[in-house]
């Protein structure tokens, strides 16, 4: 159990937990919280492979302005806990050991299907590196999500906005 | 722990162990799952929506282990990507929320259904 | 010992560190509360806290002991975990900022572990700071939302939605830094400030070449003082306005909790500053062999303090001032004697100018604080996205104009 390794099982508990905690809470806020929790771990995840700007650029764009916006919204809008329902018996009895027994299969076939890849330890990958794909060879996509960026924020004011505001 | 660690044997290991690609991937189809079930069986409208975060963010685990194992720098350059749209798409999709919660006053997707009857 | 270190390099080397910056940080935290209320009491013309211990010295001790012990309360119908999980995250993500922040050129060696002078030197270390920075919003934002009161509810909102419009010219306003640097690394971005222009005035990213920048300090300091919710831009948790904001329905130690952290992103921002804009550890006097003289000026401001503090307490008013002044004035001038000894004055230049500026920039802080009236919120907002944004963006359009022009 190398070190790497050991980090690599932490990580991917704290992510399925939180990904588990997702479904399982009943507000909204703690399911947005356990969410958060979710992609912390994947930016830990990101650096562990060496991606560190990745990893930096998910803490600040994805956990720290896009769950932001979403607890705005639960806050705005007065959002409350759901009622519990009952799982129906023939989730609990067949689909969850169903489901176990098709991930045991899934896991089988990636790890037959990826074992021949090659095995060399991360390097961290340096940030001029990936800037220099980016603004070079994938120029044009670029300038096309910045376009896209654009007309989200117009939409979303648009829509947001109040019939009988000034 | 069901990591499928009795199939990851590194047959091409040379030197110090690392964590095998299929971790990752098997790792990221785990978060997949959950999100479609989140998906299917909240009944939120804005705990739906984050599933697909959820969703979102495990397809960005994979492009990731994939880019690291095979040497290239595009899949990272595609996450970039991923994440941008993704920050578009949750935009205005609460947007959306916001004006639907204001007209039919509540939150349950299960109570958003006129055109059903 | 030595193999002991080379096998547990985290326990010999990481260890220690933390444990030090943590303790001289914590204590920081402390007599920097005593510092606000003693300068503000001076701008409006009046003493501070004058009889906890001398010269009020005494007083966070008070004020701490006296929030260890006030009731904990938690307001009905709030979420308890929410309620508790808030102050927490201010306070841990603030003081985790810290870490990445160097404090000192040189590496230093400890049972032959050679350690540069920052708990962690990463490539992305700025990065990871505005990442810490972004995240804090989150203490704000759920303070607010779980105290289930609507003074708690606006003011979180206020605060938060402030918070998040500012990080924006604030990430901005040092990309020119960045551009010019070549680097995300906090001590390569120093270590690119050397050099002197003419031999006398520093190279610092301030005054430096191919354009200064003033326009990015301007904007990164607006921002950050916005950023860290304080005066002027404190609307949403002054007591004159919303009853207190976020930490209205918080007792004891979680409002403390809330104030440590906004002390601690106080110095976070100050050393951020000292290190994008005035070349961080470097001193302000050229390097060469007829300045060496200046290598003793630590040692000299530390034995004139020493002195004075010497001469001002043995004439203190009561008797615990004139035995603990002149005792502070006595390891004052030990230490000043310390710096001259050989070896010493080159470990100890890097740290001292890095301590003096942020020093400085605290004082402007406080000042603003004393100084300036607040903004009311919708000018707050209207000045981030209208005023600060555009003009980060055309600081970053500039500086890149100026690199391309000078590098043909």
């Amino acid at each position: 159990m190398t070190p790497q390794i050991a980090v690599f099982l932490i990580l991917a508990a704290v992510a399925v937990a939180g990904a588990v905690s997702l479904i399982l809470q009943r507000h909204p806020i703690h399911s947005a919280l356990s969410l958060i929790v979710v992609m912390v771990a994947l930016a830990g995840l990101y650096l562990l492979q060496g991606a560190e700007f990745i990893a930096a650029v998910q803490i600040i764009v994805y956990s720290g302005a896009i769950m932001v916006l979403f607890v705005f919204v639960i806050m705005l809008l007065n959002a409350g806990a759901e009622e519990l329902t009952n799982l129906s018996r023939m989730a609990r009895f067949v689909g969850v050991p169903l489901g176990v027994v098709f991930l045991l299969e899934i896991a089988y076939w990636i790890a037959r299907a990826t074992s021949h890849m090659a095995q060399t330890s991360p390097q961290a990958v340096s940030t001029r590196d990936l800037s220099t794909l980016l603004f070079r060879d994938y120029v044009f996509p670029f300038e096309l999500t910045s376009f896209l960026i654009l007309i989200a924020l117009l939409g979303a004011l648009v829509l947001a906005r109040r019939e009988d505001s000034d | 722990m069901k990591r499928g660690a009795r199939l990851d044997v590194d047959l091409n290991c040379s030197g110090g162990v690392v964590v095998p690609t299929s971790y990752y991937l098997l790792l990221s189809a785990v978060l997949f799952g959950l999100g479609v079930v989140a998906f299917v069986f909240k009944r939120n409208i804005i705990t739906v929506f984050m599933s697909i975060e959820l969703m979102l963010n495990a397809v960005n685990l994979a492009f990731v282990a994939f880019s690291r194992a095979l040497g290239q720098l595009q899949g990272q350059v595609f996450v970039f990507f991923v994440i941008v749209v993704a920050a578009a798409e949750a935009a205005v999709g609460l947007a959306i929320i916001i004006v639907i919660s204001r007209n039919r006053g509540t939150l349950n997707v299960e109570r958003v259904d006129s055109l059903k009857h | 010992m030595n193999e002991f270190a080379a096998q547990h390099p985290i326990l010999v080397v990481a260890l220690p560190k933390i444990v030090v910056v943590l303790f001289v940080l914590l204590t920081a935290l402390a007599y920097l509360t005593w510092f606000e209320r003693k300068v503000v009491a001076h701008i409006q013309a009046r003493w501070g806290p004058y009889r906890v211990g001398p010269h009020g010295l005494l007083q966070p001790l008070a004020d701490g002991l006296k929030f260890l012990f006030k009731e904990d309360i938690t307001p009905a119908g709030a979420d308890k975990f929410v309620y508790f999980l808030a102050p927490f995250l201010s306070l841990s993500l603030a003081i985790t900022s810290i870490a990445v922040i160097p404090f000192g050129p040189k590496e230093f060696t400890v049972f032959g572990q050679s350690t540069p002078l920052a708990i962690a030197n990463l490539n992305i270390g700025l990065l990871i700071l505005f990442a810490i920075t972004s995240m804090g919003v989150y203490g704000v934002a759920l303070a607010g939302w779980s105290s289930n009161s609507k003074y708690s509810l606006l003011g979180g909102l206020r605060s938060s939605a402030q918070m998040v419009s500012y990080e924006l010219a604030l990430t901005m306003s040092v990309v020119g830094v960045v551009l010019m640097a070549g680097t995300f690394n906090l001590g390569e971005i120093v270590q690119a400030q050397q050099g002197f222009h003419w031999g006398i005035v520093p190279r610092w990213n301030l005054i430096g070449s191919p354009m200064p920048q003033v326009l990015g300090f301007f904007l990164f300091f607006t921002a950050a003082v916005a950023e860290t919710n304080r005066a002027p831009f404190d609307l949403a948790e002054a007591e004159q306005e919303l009853v207190g904001g976020f930490h209205t329905e918080y007792a004891s130690f979680k409002f403390a909790m809330f104030f440590m952290a906004e002390y601690s992103s106080m110095i976070t921002v100050s050393c951020l500053a000292t290190i994008l804009f005035f070349g961080g550890w470097l001193s302000p006097f050229p390097q060469t062999a007829a300045w060496t003289w200046t290598h003793y000026i630590p040692a000299a401001t530390f034995a004139l303090a020493g002195i004075a503090l010497i001469v001002h307490g043995v004439r203190y008013l009561t008797i615990l001032g004139r035995v603990v002044l002149p005792g502070l004035g006595l390891v004052l001038c030990a230490l000043g004697a310390l710096f001259t000894r050989p070896g010493v004055p080159e470990f100890v230049q890097g740290p001292f100018w890095f301590l003096l500026k942020i020093a400085v920039f605290i004082f402007v802080y406080v000042w603003l604080r004393g100084t300036l009236p607040r903004f009311r919120y919708d000018r707050l907002m209207n000045f981030g996205w209208k005023v600060l944004l555009p003009l980060s963006i055309l600081n970053v359009v500039i500086t890149s104009l100026a690199i391309v022009l000078t590098q043909r």
